[in-house]
């Protein structure tokens, strides 16, 4: 199998599809950028997929060839972590909308030899998750042991067993929701509306001259940014410290620290992000509900799945904060199935879960070893 | 984890039955569930309130929610288990009685264990001392103590018969030892009751 060009770092597919959308439309063929670590078993039962966030890719545990970052979930993925290539078999794949390989609105229509731009089809969660089942059929993994996802990873991975109960024995749902609240749906269009408001915007149509809306972008991000940190985390990190200077300036320069800081996050993200598929991303984690697919009962969605689910929260997050957590769990309970749910203390807003978090890795350690579903 | 079961958690996995579906209420870091898991081949679940006592359970590989007995056991359906387990924390919770009205809905049986505030060395420690009884069931001061509504083995049977709950069977602990059914109220340190409706 080491030979099998399916299997390894930075892999692209095409898979010819079509994928049918939630829209109604349907996308074809269909790109998905991915890595694999570790070896499949021979009887092919120690996949585990992980999904990623919003603005996340497929280097879970490998380094960015962008930024030069080491994986986005090293902590918990490689080596000696909880899930482990030496026994594990590892899938991560750039979500469809996005614009790290997989098709998004950057990738060039075969209709027109163009780029799609605003012409993509308006993606869900849901058509992540179809997507991902395509390269499973694609990749020969059946079953997953595990799927594991943190945020918008955490919506796909809890819409994985909804959509194909009996592809997945283990759920693993961090720092997430199983619908988006008016207020997520509110920051992400302060987000999207400084993109479109970006006079380098055009209708998405800025890839020709390469003059993209960077500046719409920056903010975007910049007012994300906010939501994945605590209140507390900010004051403790740049209280109101000035930036390289001893006194305010009386101007509009940076002269708080924090200030300088959500500007380089802003910028440093422009390098590596696409401004369309950050508007396509957002929507589709707008348009998520689970419950609202399934005739408005949560427990509904659950009934035909046998998976074991953990779901982790952080006493600090606010932007999908422990009480989106006990919805789920409480559907869970209702339908009987087997629901692990704690949540953790950590000083650092949504973005604990990807920031060092021994207990988190306990949690997850223990879950995936534990008994069979 | 330790081997050694606490007394009555012993004694309450000695009489469930082998392959039941329990669920623990308040179940610490899931002694009692793994126990029962590897020993019975039971179909346990756990509810606890604190969040590293919840980390431990799933860390063995428990199903384990972190929640609040007094809120949380309305989102289990009706008789969905075979037991509740509810021990040593009938005391702590706002509203004993609607709790364990609660396992009864949800469990066909439910074991409720507590220590037993009528012993004679709390007695003694009220009568002469004037004093709220600091034991070794008891450890802590009236001001610390997570044991809100202390119960006496009478009081818990009166609240039985108020309720119209049938008693299917009844143990009571003077240390880790089993002791006499004459004078429980006066005697036992720790009472526990297997009850159904």
């Amino acid at each position: 199998m080491t030979d099998d060009s399916r299997f390894g770092l930075r892999r692209q597919v095409r898979l010819a599809g079509p994928l049918s959308l939630d829209s109604g439309a349907a996308l074809g063929p269909v790109d998905i950028a991915y890595e694999t670590y570790g070896t499949l078993n021979p009887d092919r039962s120690n996949a585990i997929l992980i999904c990623h966030a919003l603005t996340g890719d497929q280097y879970v545990a490998s380094d960015h060839p962008v930024t030069g970052k080491p994986g986005w979930w090293w902590r918990l993925v490689g080596e000696g972590k909880p899930v482990d290539p030496a026994r594990h078999f590892i899938i991560c794949a750039n979500v469809v909308g996005s614009c790290m390989g997989s098709s998004g609105p950057a990738s060039l229509d075969v209709a027109t030899g163009l780029p799609f731009a605003m012409r993509f089809p308006v993606l869900t969660i849901a058509d992540m998750v179809r997507a991902q089942a395509m390269l499973l059929d694609h990749l020969g993994v059946d079953r997953l042991y595990a799927v594991i996802g943190g945020s918008m990873g955490g919506m796909q991975a809890l819409t994985w067993p909804t959509l194909f109960a009996d592809r997945v024995e283990r759920c693993i749902v961090i720092a997430s929701t199983a619908r988006h609240s008016a207020q997520n749906i509110a920051f992400h269009e302060v987000g999207r509306q400084a993109i479109m408001a970006d006079p380098n915007w055009r209708g998405g149509d800025y890839y020709a001259d390469g003059q993209v809306p960077s500046a719409g972008l920056a903010v975007a991000r910049m007012a994300a940014h906010i939501t994945y940190l605590s209140e507390a985390g900010l004051t403790e990190k740049f209280g109101r410290r000035l930036q390289g200077r001893d006194a305010k300036t009386f101007g509009f320069d940076a002269d708080f620290q924090v200030e300088s800081y959500l500007r380089h996050q802003g910028l440093s993200f422009v390098e590596r992000f696409d401004a369309n598929s950050y508007l396509y991303i957002t929507r589709a984690m707008d348009y998520y509900d689970i419950a609202e697919d399934h005739g408005g009962s949560l427990a509904m969605a659950f009934t035909a799945s046998k998976a074991r689910f953990c779901l982790v929260s952080f006493d600090t997050d606010w932007l999908y904060p422990t009480a989106e957590s006990r919805i789920i769990v409480h559907a869970l309970n209702a339908g009987g199935a087997q629901a692990s749910f704690v949540e953790l203390s950590s000083p650092f807003g949504h973005d604990a879960f990807l920031l060092e978090c021994p207990e988190l890795n306990r949690v997850v350690d223990g879950f995936l070893k534990g008994g069979r579903a | 984890m330790s081997d050694q079961l606490r007394p009555d958690l012993a004694l309450i996995a000695r009489t469930v039955r082998q392959g039941a579906r329990v669920l623990d209420v308040g179940c610490g870091d899931g002694a009692l569930m793994a126990a029962l898991r590897d020993n019975a081949g039971v179909d346990a679940r756990g509810l606890e309130l604190d969040g590293s006592n919840v980390a431990d359970a799933v860390g063995r590989g428990l199903s384990v929610v972190q929640g609040d007995a007094d809120t949380d056991l309305r989102y289990y359906p009706d008789a969905s288990f075979d037991y509740a387990i509810l021990s040593q924390t009938l005391q702590t919770t706002r509203r004993p009685d609607l709790v364990v009205e609660e396992l009864l809905r949800i469990a066909a049986q439910a074991f409720v264990s507590f220590p037993n505030f009528a012993h004679w060395r709390g007695r003694i420690s009220l009568l002469w001392g004037g004093r709220m009884p600091v034991t070794r069931l008891l450890p802590d001061t009236w001001y610390d103590t997570l044991n809100i509504h202390h119960v006496t083995v009478d009081d818990f049977r009166a609240l039985v018969k108020d309720r119209g709950w049938t008693i299917d069977g009844q143990w009571f602990l003077k240390g880790d030892r089993e002791t006499t059914h004459a004078n429980a109220n006066l005697f036992a340190e720790h009472a526990v009751f297997l009850l159904r409706k």
